[in-house]
């Protein structure tokens, strides 16, 4: 694997898109879109979470081996939240008798 | 020869380049288990948000914005010079390197220091479970849950701002030491990751704490 070195302009900009949406994600949390707040909250959340994890920790540019750690990593996570929601959420949906 | 590079090569290891994926890719594996240490904690904020919508909604406002937004963008500034410190590392800029270290340790501790006085804000207005819980307002056993899980989620973050301060210290005291060149720099590069996991946990802590009730005050 080649060493690729970032320079300090491109992490000067993936800093400043980052306090960016720091500033928008703080803006648009004092505005009322209802249910919306949490999906904008959370998906600028996600962004900011790429930029650092693809540009910062350099996965980007990283070999296949550590693309599929992180990927194997989200996907575990993905799995604990989906498993333990589904059944939360679905909980009394059919009736049971003595419940 | 006796240069850094062969003496920071481990006998195991065919060449220093093997050596430090093997090295990234472990700190890695490291991560993924982080990732879900936390994710358990999120998955448990997930369930009890839903399940106390309004009561959390509550709470969460009486966190301050403002002094979640400062941390937060602290937090991202320290971010950035611990990236500019690998880059000196990979480059060779020794004192830029030990500088950059520095002034990231300045900026974990200035966010510890905010935190603090968050806390210590809660704790005066009585909602800090366990050492002085005086509300009696809406639901107060879901506010108090809520307040649990923030001072348990922070906690867990904060404990590791704390260890990260420590590694960073023991990186730049090495690296004014002259311990790392361009061909060796793989713990300033394994800090690096450990302190953006940091940021990482933290992005996602403060929409979910501070900012989606803040639109229903």
């Amino acid at each position: 694997m080649t060493e690729h070195i970032v320079t300090k302009k491109q992490y000067a900009m993936v800093f400043a898109i980052l306090m960016l949406l720091t500033l928008a994600t703080t803006a648009i949390g004092m505005i009322d879109l209802g249910r919306l707040n949490v999906v904008v909250a959370l998906v600028i959340a996600t962004i900011k979470a790429l930029l650092v994890v693809l540009f910062f920790m350099h996965i980007y540019w990283s070999s296949k081996l550590n693309k599929l750690v992180v990927v194997s990593g989200v996907a575990w996570l993905a799995l604990l939240l989906w498993l333990t929601l589904t059944d939360i959420f679905s909980r009394g949906w059919l009736p049971f008798p003595g419940k | 020869m006796a240069n850094h590079t062969t003496l920071a090569l481990r006998h195991q290891f065919d060449n220093v380049e093997q050596q430090k994926d093997a090295s990234t890719f472990g700190m890695w594996v490291f991560l993924v288990t982080e990732i879900l240490f936390f994710g358990g904690m999120f998955c448990c904020y997930t369930v009890y948000r839903s399940l106390y919508p309004s009561a959390f909604g509550h709470a969460s406002n009486h966190l301050d914005v403002m002094l979640g937004a400062v941390s937060t963008a602290v937090l991202i500034c320290s971010s950035f010079t611990m990236a500019c410190a690998v880059n000196s590392a990979a480059t060779g800029a020794k004192n830029a390197l030990a500088a950059f270290l520095w002034v990231t340790i300045l900026f974990a501790a200035a966010f510890l220091v905010v935190e603090m006085s968050e806390w210590h804000m809660l704790y005066k207005e009585g909602l800090m479970p366990g050492f002085n819980f005086t509300y009696h307002d809406v639901d107060p056993a879901h506010v108090q849950l809520f307040f649990c899980m923030y001072f348990a989620m922070t906690g867990l973050h904060a404990s590791h701002v704390t260890i990260g301060i420590g590694l960073l210290v023991v990186m730049a005291i090495r690296a004014s030491r002259g311990a790392f060149t361009p061909q060796y720099y793989t713990p300033i590069e394994i800090s690096g990751l450990y302190w953006h996991f940091v940021d990482l946990v933290w992005i996602f802590l403060f929409p979910l704490y501070y900012l989606i009730a803040r639109h229903l005050h």
